[in-house]
């Protein structure tokens, strides 16, 4: 489990003191029996119209397939300071990966939405496999997936 | 050390190259595959705009649309919140049916990449491709330096069994192996960084998109420049995203498009490492190549037959190498035998002789012709025993030899001998060991006999050689080595054919069948029981065995196992041992025989002539080269006997043959007749044709005793020399091949 302080360039947060105002979130994304390679996820926070906020975690090593998480792609433009210290191993299939963060509580019940976006070698590419508002009352609620994702759920 | 080379990693990586080899036959199938599925329309017929329409027709939920390199369209789409991907016909943007890789295929790639172990796995399939490498390329030096240098390499082969199947097979496939073990540790190599990967990140996404309202796929005008077979991947938009573009791939590289202005934007053309990339790849793969994968298929499958024939020849290498009880230091011996080896079949006569002269009374010191020391203080005796390699040169255990020799201090007792090893049907036939024995005698040695040369290991020459050799040193020796103990099966006469009995050169044609073989059903249902008959062909050898323990006598055979039956021809010849016992035979009575192949003495197939030459009871094996080419191919025979009336073998079959074009030409000469001719006389007629049929690539089979032989080699001397060639020439290039006994 990781627990990373997320700063989402929020510059009111960094003025509080950030502590205090910080929850911890665990993200749980179990992925089906799709037969395959291991599979590339991006969890990543957007705004109500989609648009890109920041990165929460990218499973996979290999930057050169990260273009696959085509919505994560074209909102992180590939930046690497985007991803720094929040990548692991690829999951594969059949497994759960559970990450365990720190969100500032100004993001939750916001309107920001969660979204994972997947990819398999020699399989299709899914953007927003899952996407999910960040609210308390879908806290601990499973949310199926369109592609590989069998169920996500987030619980503070 | 090359032999080392080639030898080591062979052993050490056989298992997984027969696992990469097999597993990489099954991946090749499947660009042939996709290809047979895959609709392809002809180039600049359907543009990316036309078919990405059709296709959302009937896929309102499109997501993505991958063309890969065979042809085969797949479309990812979304319906009702479930994500599918379908195989679709790009013309009619119609369902195919469902896209799954194949499981099987996946797990054989799996095996294939990584032997279903991950990260160390790929790291052992990149190791093992970097030995295949090595294995392919110290192979070819190896074939080069047995066949006489690279120019030589596509010469038909001689030599027999393990050693010229394995040659065989691996020159057909080499090509293919050396490709797919490069472009395979190429592949490994980048995979591990290795080999630095060049980093293509694509073109960055745009800042600007018009944002106006979005047009229909097939209206956007990027799209509609695009030909479908240069498509490689189209990405939709996210639905009802304004901002969003379609992300375009094609062979040349890859962009963006503007949802409602269909303009191109951020077009990054691929980049050369990623193209260099991309074919290497591809060569691997076969991806789109599918004639290319066959082939590299075709070529994979050779491996495992080459790993056992490669085990085989090392087995054989290692039994026969040089460990024996009773070998006395070289200081003390009074014997020095000396071998000189390249496959390990001389080690066995060496041991042979060193038993024959302890037995004798001597103590003999036997090592490698590269271990010739400073000087032997007590020996009397020096023997050399050494085949020849390739060319001429000098065999794996004797490369040292000549030089060491130069240093070599002679006593003034040490008297030599030599005994070449080789095969007849080598252009340098024992050149090595002549060249030894004048070495030697240029040392100033004594020499105890002249030097003798052994056609392919004759066991009964070598113990010919051993009485003669212990009469010169006044002790009898005894000497027996057959290199390879034969299976023998019993055989029965079923039928002979007598002629020649008139002009004193009686003459049988035998024909023999399994003495064992039952009859009916039972035969049929006891199979398994029986012994197993070797295959064999017309031009093989069947090695009799006579009783009391004779020596066996070798007759060619002029039938093939296909016929169910062997046929020999055999000369009565005066006071011959086993020719009498075999005349003595009747219908009925049975005898021991094993098989001997002799590949190097076949007819070649194909539109080129075949002249065939023989005299007396050398027709056999040429009458079964003539019962078999149903192809009906040029052949001509040339054959001479004594009287047309007493021992013309094979009378009614030639007319037969002649008749239905199996048997192109004929020619006989006899030399009782009025006109007293022999074959080279009928040769020498029609000596225009001749050349004429040499020059246009014809091969020369001769067989029967030795000296017609050299008769009709010096004829076809005259006959080569406008064309300036020599008979060398042609036996070089496989095109003159002799069976003489």
């Amino acid at each position: 489990m990781k627990k990373i302080l997320l700063a989402l360039g929020l510059a009111l947060s960094v003025a509080l003191p950030a502590l205090a105002q910080a929850r911890e979130v665990t993200f749980t994304t179990e992925l089906t029996d799709y037969r395959g390679d291991g599979a590339y996820l991006a969890l990543y926070l957007t705004d109500a119209s989609g648009a890109y906020q920041g990165t929460l975690w990218v499973a996979g090593r290999k930057s050169k397939y990260y273009k696959h998480l085509r919505g994560w792609a074209r909102g992180s433009r590939l930046d690497p300071a985007e991803y720094d210290g929040l990548t692991g191993a690829s999951i594969t299939s059949g497994r759960t990966l559970k990450i365990t963060l720190d969100l500032d509580d100004a993001l939750i019940d916001s309107g920001y939405e969660v979204r994972v976006d997947t990819a398999v070698e020699d399989m299709r590419d899914n953007r927003a496999d899952v996407a999910v508002p960040l609210t308390t009352g879908g806290a601990g609620t499973p949310v199926p997936g369109r592609g590989y994702v069998r169920s996500f759920r987030y619980d503070f | 050390m090359l032999r080392k080379l080639h030898g080591l990693p062979g052993l050490i990586a056989a298992v997984f190259l027969v696992t990469l080899a097999v597993t990489g036959a099954i991946l090749a199938l499947a660009p042939a595959l996709d290809r047979a599925g895959a609709v392809v329309p002809p180039a600049g017929e359907i543009s990316v705009a036309r078919m990405a329409g059709r296709v959302v027709a009937n896929y309102p939920g499109t997501e993505q649309i991958v063309r890969d390199l065979s042809g085969q369209v797949v479309v990812y789409y979304s319906r009702d919140g479930q994500a599918g991907a379908d195989l679709v016909n790009p013309v009619t943007g119609e369902r195919l049916g469902a896209y799954q890789p194949s499981a099987f295929f996946v797990w054989i790639r799996d095996l294939h990449r990584s032997f279903l172990l991950d990260t160390p796995g790929r790291m052992m399939a990149g190791i093992s491709a970097a030995l295949m490498l090595l294995v392919c390329l110290s192979g070819m030096a190896l074939l080069a330096r047995r066949s006489g240098g690279w120019g030589a390499l596509m010469r038909p082969l001689a030599g027999t069994g393990s050693k010229r199947v394995h040659a065989e097979i691996a020159r057909l496939a080499v090509l293919g192996l050396l490709l797919s073990a490069l472009t395979g540790s190429f592949l490994s190599a980048q995979r591990f960084g290795l080999i630095p990967e060049v980093a293509d990140p694509g073109p960055g996404f745009p800042a600007e998109v018009s944002g106006g309202q979005p047009r229909p796929v097939d209206q956007l005008q990027a799209l509609s420049e695009v030909d479908l077979n240069d498509l490689r991947e189209l990405v939709f938009p996210y639905p009802d995203d304004p901002r969003d573009v379609y992300s375009l791939t094609t062979s040349g590289g890859s962009g963006f498009i503007d949802q409602a202005s269909g303009e191109l934007l951020q077009f990054q053309p691929r980049s050369t490492g990623s193209v260099v990339r991309q074919w290497i790849m591809r060569l691997h793969t076969g991806e789109g190549l599918w004639w290319l994968g066959l082939l590299l298929g075709v070529a994979a499958l050779s491996v495992p037959a080459l790993s056992v024939t490669g085990a085989v020849i090392w087995w054989q290498r290692r039994r026969s190498s040089l460990q024996t009880r009773d070998n006395v230091a070289a200081a003390e011996a009074d014997a020095i035998v000396l071998v000189g080896s390249e496959g390990g079949a001389t080690r066995g006569f060496a041991r042979a002789l060193q038993t024959g002269l302890t037995r004798a009374g001597f103590r003999v010191h036997c090592a490698d012709m590269n271990a010739l020391a400073d000087s032997y203080p007590v020996a009397s005796l020096l023997l050399v025993l050494t085949s020849t390699y390739g060319d001429g040169d000098a065999p794996a255990s004797a490369g040292r030899f000549m030089e060491r020799l130069r240093d070599f201090r002679a006593g003034s007792a040490l008297k030599y001998a030599v005994l070449g090893f080789g095969d007849r049907q080598f252009p340098n036939f024992c050149r090595f060991a002549l060249e030894v024995d004048e070495a030697l005698a240029g040392k100033g040695l004594s020499q105890i006999q002249p030097v003798e040369l052994i056609d392919r290991c004759s066991a009964a020459r070598f113990s010919e050689w051993g009485s003669r050799l212990g009469n010169a040193i006044g002790v009898p020796l005894a000497l027996s080595h057959d290199p390879v103990p034969p299976r023998t099966f019993r055989l029965e006469l079923a039928e002979r054919a007598d002629y020649g009995q008139a002009v004193q050169a009686p003459t049988s044609i035998l024909r023999f069948r399994l003495a064992d073989a039952g009859q009916g059903w039972q035969s049929w249902f006891f199979r398994s029981g029986r012994p197993r008959l070797p295959a064999f062909e017309a031009g093989d050898l069947l090695g009799i065995l006579p009783p009391q323990g004779q020596e066996a006598r070798f007759y060619s055979l002029a039938s093939s196992a296909s016929d169910g039956v062997f046929e020999i021809c055999v000369r009565k010849q005066p006071g011959g041992l086993c020719s009498g016992y075999l005349h003595g035979l009747q219908p009925g009575d049975c005898v021991e025989a094993f098989i001997r192949r002799n590949p190097g003495f076949r007819p070649v197939t194909g539109a080129v002539p075949v002249i065939l030459i023989g005299a007396g009871a050398g027709i056999g094996p040429l009458a079964g080269f003539i019962r078999k080419n149903t192809a009906r191919n040029p052949m001509y025979l040339y054959w001479g006997g004594r009287s047309e009336d007493s021992d013309f073998l094979y009378q009614p079959e030639l007319g037969h043959y002649l008749e239905d074009r199996r048997l192109t030409g004929l020619s006989t000469a006899f030399s009782r007749s009025d006109e007293k001719a022999y074959v080279q006389d009928r040769l020498r007629q029609d000596q225009t044709a001749l050349r004429q049929m040499i020059d246009t690539g014809a091969q020369v089979l001769v067989c029967g005793g030795r000296d017609m032989a050299a008769g009709v080699k010096q004829v076809f001397e005259e006959i080569l020399q406008p064309l300036r060639l020599e008979v060398e020439d042609l036996r070089a290039q496989g095109r003159y091949l002799e069976d003489v006994y």
